[in-house]
């Protein structure tokens, strides 16, 4: 999110957008010799050379800092005994990224799994690739480069045997860990060497060119797209060894908390920290200076940071800090703020998406619908509170974090500290949980600052539950209004989306109360309904706190909206909410922003839309599957019902029904959810699943029990007791989740795209058990 | 001094009013335990005292003291606690964070309830948060591990 936001502060975004498509000939692949020169070969019979030469295509990741890096003495190396080591550049919160992408690695060089290593890398981006992890998009940017990685590998290694061999190199194939020597008939001459054997060899050679590179057909895949490949972490998860923030250890290492100010925009006015040195345990209490000045980017919120031996003598500590706040002008206040948002949507607003004439259809109209959805502010809220270690020894620091952004993080340690890159080390730790809030380094800054204020001791910075939901940077609130104009037969002649929600970009730019163009391409202009007169509507809303990312960001409150009006529109009009869904979705077609009025600086996820279209038939296919699935239209007891929501995100196609049931108490449960996600390729079917099984139950905290609410400019709750979600007593109990390889070869966005459509869906399906229509996110976990 | 068995060994308490949390993790280096929200509602630090699942956040080394305490570390010497194997096998944890706490909570139940229904898994299990959604697959692990794994 960072880096798309840091393009358009330096004005290149318009270059990415234009990604030109490598033009790599196709090799005659058939046609008997290869003219390509390096490592490449000549016969057309052995099953190499069937192997298909894959056209590079486009993706955002070529506009990234950094971009993608395919070398393979990079992210391979080879031990003797044969032990493949993959280095796993993106951080790894859940999405089992360090998994997937070491598998695409392993795939195509032929690796054995069970002989491979994996090991995170530090954060440089110069030497491994882009590595800011958020925007569903480490397979969709790096499958490309993974793939090539291993292919250049795997012919390294054939390349070495044949030299070892003093055979052609077409005659030596790369398979389950060793290469084999086959005839001129392509059959196996029971000769072969391991990879081990290989390994100096190979990795003495060049790299060869990527367009002489033979990547694998989809039917000789061994890994990518069965599903069969556990995470690699798992048993060090599940016997507590795995390394977290928190569990990094060093020599001398003392323990911290800080006591931040409780408004955005304070300061400590005066302070007294002797009563704090009193706590046995507590061995120094320092002031910290923040970022004061708007914007604060991840500035340092600053105040009183306490060190000691142990993280509870440094909590006991800050208990006993005496600190007079500055509270400064802030009187943020959630309920007056929903109303300001409230009247504005109910204005005209900032037209950012025309097409057609919308007033003109809704004065002509036979009928119409009108109505607003409110959303709240949400937390990450991680399992895993904000933490860091950090120490400087010899004039380098050296950190550990769980960083979204490795390198993002460790330049913002520079900065902070004022050293020079080359002096500073990020090292990723495992992330207990993300969601955005882990790309924004202040607690990671925190590390490095008490630490340079301690002479260089190596410091933990732990946040606890309250800091992490206080000091964050929150979901957007918003109010959306959308409307829908009909004529006598029903049809829907016009679409107006007024969205009201504080910006992202205020946390990196001066305010302008609007939103900005990533915010505005998730599920606000790029609606991709069939109607002839759209109105794409922003309304002004200045900022009162931090606003940053939730998973799938934007899409929730727009596509909460949208979802829920569609099926109340229906229901208007006597028609079924899948059927309806169907009808504004409407003819199979490929849209065309720009007859479609979308704005000149549309954003497509980052990539190029030549390489990623909108194809409504593949949402189509997706509502289908997803409704025949659950059974749409079936006949259900009273007090349950079946709502469905669709979207089209990060590239993928996603529709879920969910089935709701309400108890005699009035308890919404959710029995059953159907997903279906046409995710282009799913490399990883088996950790696509569990991503989109825990959208649904992320989806329920978010529809049912989350909220961040400001009073007198400070957050009103403290930990779970009062930011509630979802627990084992109240989650969708089966989350059926359906894969459509929509695009062979060609993976979309998962992380996100299966959170959004839960929450309209869940409405919908609320209304269709009980009647009543809830408007309002969290919806509490009781209809009354 | 007083101690507490902690995974077999003894070890002396030097603060006995510091959380147990606190104690395992920064005086011995247990780190598989893992602070969630330091208030008891969240589960990811649940350890057994004497066998029991508890909240190692709000249980003092003093209320520890002369008892045995099992951690992530200690549940089983080689990791293969039959909770342990059916988490792998269902593949349950996703950042895994909290996995730590669930497995300790699920191991009590099966200890004191070797065949749990549906509803006292949910009974047993609510109090262990899962941010990443994982409940699906815990519950499945839950009955897999009471039918033998």
């Amino acid at each position: 999110m960072l880096h798309y936001i840091e393009q358009e502060l330096r004005g290149q975004r318009d270059k990415n957008l234009r990604i030109s498509i490598e033009n790599v000939s196709r090799r005659g692949v058939l046609g008997g010799l290869l003219t390509t020169t390096g490592l490449i070969l000549a016969i057309d019979f052995s099953p190499a050379t069937a192997r298909e030469v894959v056209k590079p295509y486009g993706t955002g990741g070529d506009g990234m800092p950094n971009k993608t890096v395919n070398n393979p003495k990079v992210f391979i190396a080879i031990d003797k005994d044969g032990t493949v080591t993959i280095m796993s550049h993106r951080a790894e919160m859940g999405t089992g990224v360090s998994t997937s992408l070491p598998m695409v690695v392993a795939d195509e060089m032929e690796a054995d799994w069970s002989k491979v290593k994996i090991v995170a890398t530090d954060g440089d981006e110069p030497k491994y690739g882009n590595q800011d992890t958020d925007g569903s998009r480490s397979m969709r940017h790096f499958i490309q480069a993974m793939r090539q990685c291993g292919a250049s590998m795997r012919q390294m290694l054939e390349s070495a045997a044949a030299a070892k061999w003093g055979v052609d190199a077409a005659l030596c194939s790369a398979k389950d860990h060793q290469v084999v020597l086959l005839d001129a008939a392509g059959k196996e001459q029971g000769k072969s060497l391991g990879f081990g054997e290989l390994a100096e060899a190979a990795m003495a050679l060049p790299v060869p060119a990527v367009d002489t590179l033979r990547l694998k057909s989809p039917d000789e895949f061994n890994y990518m797209g069965k599903g069969e490949i556990k995470a690699h972490d798992h048993h060090n998860i599940t016997t507590g060894k795995a390394i977290y923030g928190a569990d990094v250890r060093l020599p001398g290492m003392k323990y911290s908390v800080m006591a931040r100010p409780p408004v955005l925009g304070g300061k400590v006015k005066k302070w007294d920290g002797a009563a704090a040195l009193k706590v046995p345990g507590v061995v120094a209490v320092h002031e910290i200076e923040g970022v004061y000045e708007n914007p604060r980017k991840y500035g340092i919120l600053g105040g009183i940071a306490v060190v000691a031996n142990s993280t509870y003598a440094a909590m006991k500590g800050r208990d006993a800090l005496v600190i007079e706040w500055d509270n400064g002008s802030n009187d943020y206040d959630s309920v007056a703020y929903d109303k300001e948002m409230t009247a504005t949507a109910a204005e005209p607003g900032k037209v950012i998406r025309k097409q057609g004439d919308a007033d003109a259809a809704f004065k002509a109209a036979k009928q119409t619908f009108s109505a607003d959805y409110h959303a709240a502010h949400i937390s990450q809220a991680a399992m895993e509170p904000l933490v860091a270690v950090a120490q400087i020894k010899d004039g380098k620091c050296e950190v550990w974090a769980p960083a979204q952004s490795p390198f993002g993080a460790k330049n913002d340690v520079v900065a902070a500290l004022k050293m020079k890159p080359e002096d500073v080390t990020l090292h990723m730790t495992l992330l207990g949980g993300a969601f955005g809030r882990k790309s924004k380094s202040d607690y990671i800054q925190e590390a490095a600052l008490v630490s340079q204020k301690m002479g260089g001791v190596p410091i933990l910075m732990q946040w606890t539950r309250e800091d992490d939901l206080r000091h964050g940077f929150y979901h957007t609130v918003s109010v959306e209004r959308v409307e829908m104009a009909f004529d006598d037969k029903g049809k829907c002649t016009a679409w107006r989306h007024r969205s009201v929600a504080p910006s992202i970009i205020s946390t990196f730019v001066a305010d302008s109360g609007y939103k900005f163009f990533i915010e505005q391409g998730m599920d606000h202009v790029n609606v991709p309904y069939e109607i002839a007169n759209v109105s794409c509507e922003d309304g002004k809303v200045m900022a009162k706190t931090r606003i940053g990312w939730f998973r799938s960001v934007s899409n929730i409150p727009h596509l909460w909206a949208t979802g829920s009006a569609v099926c109340e529109a229906a229901l208007q009009l006597g028609k079924d909410p899948k059927d309806f869904l169907l009808e504004l979705v409407g003819s199979d077609r490929t849209l065309n922003p720009k007859e479609l009025g979308f704005p000149e600086d549309f954003w497509h996820y980052g990539d190029p839309i030549e390489e990623f279209p909108i194809e409504t038939a593949r949402l189509r296919n997706a509502i289908n599957v997803a409704a025949e699935k659950a059974g749409w239209g079936k006949k259900l007891p009273e007090g349950e019902g079946l709502g469905i929501c669709a979207h089209i995100a990060w590239q993928s196609y996603v529709a879920t029904v969910v089935h709701a049931k309400i108890d005699k108490d009035g308890t919404i449960r959710v029995p059953e959810v159907h997903t279906a996600i046409d995710c282009g390729f799913g490399v990883n079917p088996e950790r696509i699943c569990a991503q989109v099984e825990g959208a649904a139950v992320q989806g329920m905290s978010t529809a049912l029990y989350s909220a961040i609410t400001f009073k007198n400019g400070a957050v009103e709750q403290s930990n779970f007791t009062d930011f509630n979600i979802a627990r084992m007593s109240n989650y969708p109990q089966k989350v059926n989740v359906h894969i459509i390889n929509g695009k062979p070869s060609r993976p979309a966005g998962v992380g996100e795209p299966g959170l959004p459509p839960f929450h309209a869906a869940l409405a919908n399906a609320v209304q269709a058990a009980s009647k009543k229509r809830i408007r309002k996110m969290p919806m509490g976990e009781k209809i009354t | 001094m007083p101690t507490i068995n902690v995974n077999g060994a003894d070890k002396d308490v030097s603060d006995p009013a510091m959380p147990l949390l606190w104690y395992l993790r920064d005086e011995l280096n247990l780190t598989g335990t893992k602070y969630g929200c330091g208030a008891g509602v969240c589960g990811a630090c649940t350890v057994h005292v004497d066998g029991v699942a508890v909240r190692s956040c709000i249980t003092s080394a003093a209320e520890a003291a002369g008892k045995k305490v099992t951690t992530i570390e200690g549940l089983s010497p080689d990791g293969e606690h039959p909770v342990q194997k059916a988490w792998r096998q269902v593949s349950v944890p996703q950042c895994g964070f909290c996995q730590a706490g669930q497995i300790m909570q699920a191991a009590s139940l099966l200890t004191k309830n070797r065949a749990p229904t549906d509803a006292q898994i949910v009974e047993e299990m609510q109090g262990n948060l899962c941010r990443c959604g994982c409940y699906q697959r815990i519950h499945e692990a839950v009955r897999l591990a009471a039918g033998g794994v």
